[in-house]
């Protein structure tokens, strides 16, 4: 979405509740006592929203989408049947979930990102390198924002050593690898319009980068 | 399946929790951490901490989730904390293009401007527009950092301490400090007393 035009004016509410109705807390809930079952991970949980069409995805409203992907990944991942989630009742004789959701499980929600140190993973970056960001436009999930392809610029700290999201997404494999902060300047991002004092940092795994 | 999100949402709960695959309880318990446990008060005792002691601010720039922690604010999206502290001459702006990152532990969970399309478009072409449109004007000579939360690095802007808090203890800045001024769209400024000095 970085650098479109076109999104209209950013509306900025006063005192802004956390939930705008209880429907989106209760979806919100489930999203997360779902994720705790570790049927999916997160990059393929982001995945399932990126895949509602664009524009039904820039019509919905935010728990719109999460209620929407958690319809779809119910059923594509075997908790419910479609004629289950049509009819909102369980079919006569469906078994229940053995075991059933508990609270031990409760703390799986928050289990959290596994440590980024990691000692067997060697970088393929040094902080103060300059590197170019790939030119890469897969069909599935990736972490590269769109504006930063074949774009150059400097690394300037490593995050450590993380799943990389384009395998991860698919059940290709975890690929750890080294994530840096990469700083462009907005002028090479924008062009000559851009100011010259406006710089824009990126995560970017190794895999999304090559020496410039 | 009916169309409204409440019909949906209580077909999808009911059916989940008649087949043990979800339960009630515990999502009550998940919505009342996130209406009232967590939230930006949370990140404002991590500023005003780093507003009044320097060694805090050193670990807390050096290693943020070590310096987090000794506030007791870890859980989950904010494993991988980094913070990014203004001055006089730099500007900070977090923004997250690709979904809605976001610092949970220490904001809660994001505004609805922070995961619209306007904001997530426009934060990294055009961040000063942005920065006016939030009422902040920045000096010319001001470097705008903006950062983009594309992996599972999670931004905490420090803000500027206010001119004239000097007096002020740690709790007081606290409660200065907003959730818009951690995100990078405002700056901290003092209570209007409603009179002049």
């Amino acid at each position: 979405m970085g650098g479109m035009h076109g999104m209209g004016p950013i509306v900025h509410e006063k005192n802004e509740p956390v939930f705008h109705a209880p429907w989106e807390s209760r979806v919100y809930a489930i999203d997360r006592a779902l994720f705790a079952w570790q049927k999916w991970n997160l990059d393929e949980w982001r995945h399932h929203i990126e895949r509602i069409l664009p524009s039904e995805y820039l019509r919905m409203s935010y728990y719109e989408k999460w209620l929407t992907a958690n319809e779809s990944r119910v059923v594509q991942y075997g908790f419910v049947t479609k004629e289950e989630l049509e009819s909102g009742r369980a079919s006569a004789g469906a078994a229940k979930a053995t075991p059933a959701f508990t609270p031990t499980m409760a703390q799986n929600y928050d289990r959290g990102i596994p440590s980024a140190k990691d000692p067997s993973v060697a970088p393929l970056f040094q902080v103060g390198q300059r590197v170019r960001a790939r030119n890469i436009n897969p069909t599935g999930h990736t972490r590269l924002p769109r504006y930063a392809r074949g774009k150059t610029g400097q690394i300037i700290r490593d995050h450590g050593v993380y799943a990389f999201p384009d395998t991860n997404a698919q059940r290709l494999g975890e690929k750890r690898q080294h994530v840096y902060s990469v700083r462009f300047t907005a002028r090479e991002l924008w062009g000559k319009a851009a100011s010259p004092r406006d710089f824009v940092h990126i995560d970017m795994w190794d895999d999304y980068l090559d020496h410039a | 399946m009916p169309s409204d999100p409440t019909l949906r949402v209580k077909a999808l709960e009911s059916l989940l929790v008649e087949k043990g695959l979800v339960d009630p309880a515990a999502l009550d318990a998940l919505i009342d951490y996130f209406q009232n446990k967590v939230g930006p008060r949370n990140g404002a005792r991590v500023v005003a901490r780093a507003w009044v002691d320097t060694g805090f601010k050193e670990r807390l720039l050096a290693d943020a989730p070590s310096a987090i922690a000794e506030l007791g604010f870890t859980s989950h999206q904010g494993e991988h904390m980094v913070a990014v502290e203004n001055g006089p001459k730099v500007h900070n702006l977090v923004v997250c293009t690709l979904c809605s990152c976001y610092p949970w532990p220490l904001l809660g969970l994001p505004p609805v401007w922070y995961k619209s399309t306007a904001y997530r478009s426009r934060a990294v072409i055009d961040p000063r527009g942005v920065l006016h449109e939030f009422g902040l004007d920045l000096a010319e000579d001001v470097d705008v950092h903006v950062w983009d939360s594309t992996a599972e690095v999670r931004y905490l802007v420090v803000p500027e301490r206010p001119a004239g808090s000097e007096r002020l203890g740690e709790e007081e800045l606290a409660e200065l400090v907003t959730r818009d001024a951690m995100v990078g769209v405002a700056h901290v400024s003092m209570p209007d007393r409603g009179g002049h000095a």
